[in-house]
């Protein structure tokens, strides 16, 4: 396994830092490995997109970040940092209480978050009392100033609505000020936008960046929606088959992607700023679990493929300003230096 | 497109589907006891409200707007799946409503066919692909002979860009793109000339997306196929349509060719849509959030609907609908514009938004 010690000197020490992740599935058939060896990290008040399409394994890294993989899946190698200490071997009892207070978690479908049966005034209360030593009162208020942080109007009054009584998007709000409870030090935030329209769309991000700004939150952002990623993140990891392709700053993934991969994809995506007649497209399809080949997991459909792919796996190696797991740029600058 | 010249009807130039003024209703009340012991009214969903617009044969004409705004209702009242309220959908000259027979409606019906949203949800997973793909073909009797029926799904297999192989397996075998690839198969089977589209990516990566498209593409200058595209996304409907209508609570607010109206939205709801939408080269800009929802359609807001998230709204448009004006190359139902109160300009584009590729 790389020994990915590069990262070691950039920074005091970023917020969360994942390294040589790996997880596993088993299963009757054997054994599938969904995450194979990625390492990345996020300083504070920075916001890393993760990309990819479905299945690469973009929320399966953020579930086992909050310590909430759905079993069989297990951390089979690699370690994960949450401020300097290490919480991938912890218990689910100290996991517990790490979760909420210091990772808030928001996912794609803001009606399953919340408890129909509770009013969203209970739900908050209950999570604020469960991370700080808050009395019922000043729960009460902090709570109201959560909604109001988090735009939703005449908030005093609405403490006591139903999330049923909540359109789409200020359900999601919710399920932001609930993450917020605690004023959690990272924010893993999984396709929060998708089940919303773009009027909408657009409201949520920027409560998500002004958040991340105010509070110096680190936040994980895991989309397909690139239009979301190009506005909203800093940085951005494009992920296949259970690995990263390419890691970088967005500007430069976005507009000078290195990895065929990247290239592609970006290029799938229409345009609102110039037509085109034929989309690019990638041939075929991302291979399932159980069949990744052997060398880069991308070279059967790679238009670029070198012998080398087929039988030796690239590492991320540095190409300009971003870092790309591809063998067109050689040995130029080997991971593990 | 030569197969297209043919199928030109006499009168050449009139649009294969012409929608009218169509309508369609749904009573969302309580049942009456309730409604007697609590004194309440009648309660109706004006799913759609009177909306026009015609395609022309060989075309793309596309339907966007945001959830909940009738652009579904419209697709399933023109399939024949919703009977309209009010309004007539005429195909190839005919009003679809107005036929009551099976034996009348059934030869229509060949001529169109739909793809729906969730490939996941639309093949019976019951059913062998080669069967999926040959019902419409059985259903309207168009061959009876088995090895004919084959012989023809697999050439429509190879027609999406699969083995004839396929058609002995089950949907599940296959990814969202390649189920996609079936019920186009499956569509096209007919041989129709129309094809409805409901969503037909929103299900899929923006990768398979791309194949979808493209494959959608050259299937319609292979045969020339008229092409309804219901879409919640602005950027597919910018690349594959030629013209485009944008619906808000159940009424078409503008509509005209994509290019122009894409260049220079005219309705302030246009403009917010095309404002709202993030691109690639707004890495760090942010987009303008616009304020509000789509309000209760059980309860729209009286006179333009749009008007209480309208910047431009006045006394006028809080109390009058507006009717849609026809310029030389757009629709658009809104007072302000009529008035000439509201300035319209073009919409700033990043022009250096190509993916460089080394």
């Amino acid at each position: 396994m790389a020994k990915n010690n590069q990262t070691k000197n950039r920074m005091a020490g970023p917020l969360l830092k994942i390294e040589n992740l790996r997880i596993e599935f088993p299963t009757r058939h054997g054994t599938l490995l969904a995450i194979d060896d990625i390492s990345f990290e996020i300083a504070e008040g920075e916001i890393l997109g993760v990309v990819g399409e479905s299945g690469a394994g973009k929320s399966i890294t953020g579930m086992s970040i909050i310590g909430l993989l759905d079993p069989p899946g297990r951390v089979a190698g690699g370690r994960i940092t949450l401020e300097g200490r290490r919480i991938d071997n912890l218990s689910y009892e100290e996991m517990r209480r790490i979760r909420g207070k210091k990772i808030g978690a928001i996912f794609q479908d803001p009606l399953t978050s919340l408890n129909p049966l509770y009013t969203i005034g209970r739900q908050l209360i209950e999570t604020i009392q469960t991370h700080t030593k808050l009395s019922a009162a000043q729960a009460h208020r902090r709570a109201i100033e959560l909604l109001e942080e988090v735009g939703i109007p005449a908030a005093e009054r609405r403490i006591d609505a139903y999330p049923h009584q909540f359109s789409g998007g200020m359900r999601q709000r919710v399920v932001i000020a609930l993450a917020l409870c605690a004023k959690p030090r990272l924010i893993i935030a999984d396709e929060p936008t998708t089940a919303l329209d773009v009027s909408v769309q657009a409201q949520i991000i920027s409560l998500l960046k002004q958040l991340s700004r105010e509070h110096g939150a680190a936040v994980m952002l895991v989309t397909h929606d690139m239009g979301v990623i190009a506005e909203t993140t800093d940085r951005v990891a494009v992920m296949y088959a259970g690995r990263i392709a390419e890691i970088g700053p967005v500007d430069q993934v976005i507009k000078h992607p290195k990895h065929p991969y990247t290239v592609g994809l970006m290029g799938s995506i229409p345009s609102t700023s110039h037509r085109t007649e034929r989309l690019v497209q990638i041939e075929g399809a991302m291979p399932r679990l159980t069949d990744i080949p052997t060398g880069c997991a991308f070279n059967p459909r790679c238009p670029k493929v070198l012998e080398r792919c087929r039988v030796e796996r690239p590492e991320l190696a540095a190409v300009e300003d971003s870092r790309a797991a591809c063998w067109l740029y050689g040995d130029k600058a080997p991971a593990h230096v | 497109m030569s197969e297209a010249a043919l199928r030109q009807s006499p009168e050449a130039g009139a649009p294969l589907v012409s929608v009218q003024k169509l309508a369609r209703y749904f009573d969302v009340s309580k049942p009456l006891l309730n409604r007697v012991l609590e004194r309440e009214e009648r309660l109706v969903l004006k799913a759609v409200d009177g909306i026009s617009f015609d395609i022309p044969r060989g075309r793309t004409f596309a339907l966007v707007g945001e959830s909940g705004c009738g652009k579904s209702t419209v697709a399933r009242c023109i399939v024949g799946l919703y009977r309209p309220s009010a309004g007539a959908i005429l195909f190839d000259g005919v009003d679809m409503a107005a036929l009551k027979s099976r034996h009348e409606i059934m030869p229509l019906r060949r001529r169109l066919q739909m793809i729906f949203q969730d490939p996941y949800a639309s093949l019976n997973p019951r059913w062998r692909i080669a069967n999926i793909i040959a019902e419409p073909i059985v259903a309207h009797r168009l061959m009876s002979d088995r090895k004919a029926i084959r012989a023809r799904v697999d050439e429509l297999l190879r027609h999406v860009g699969m083995a004839p192989k396929d058609g002995e397996k089950f949907p599940h075998e296959f990814s969202g793109g390649q189920r996609q690839r079936i019920s186009i198969a499956r569509a096209l089977a007919s041989n129709p000339e129309f094809l409805v589209c409901d969503e037909p990516t929103s299900a899929l990566d923006v990768s398979v997306q791309a194949q979808i498209l493209n494959l959608m593409t050259d299937l319609q200058a292979e045969l020339g196929l008229t092409y309804l595209l219901i879409s919640h996304d602005l950027a597919v409907v910018y690349n594959f349509a030629d013209e485009v209508g944008v619906m808000y609570l159940g009424r078409l607010v503008e509509q005209g060719a994509v290019e122009e109206l894409f260049r220079a939205p005219r309705h302030p709801y246009t403009r917010m849509l095309l404002d709202a939408i993030p691109d690639l080269d707004m890495t760090g800009r942010a987009r303008t959030p616009v304020a509000g929802e789509v309000p209760d359609p059980i309860d729209p807001p009286p006179g333009c609907a749009f008007h209480p998230r309208c910047p431009h709204a006045d006394e006028r448009c809080r109390t009058e609908a507006p009717v849609s004006i026809r310029t030389a190359d757009r629709q658009v139902a809104c007072h302000g514009i009529e008035e000439g109160r509201i300035r319209v300009g073009e919409r700033v584009v990043a022009q250096n938004n190509a993916v460089s590729v080394d």
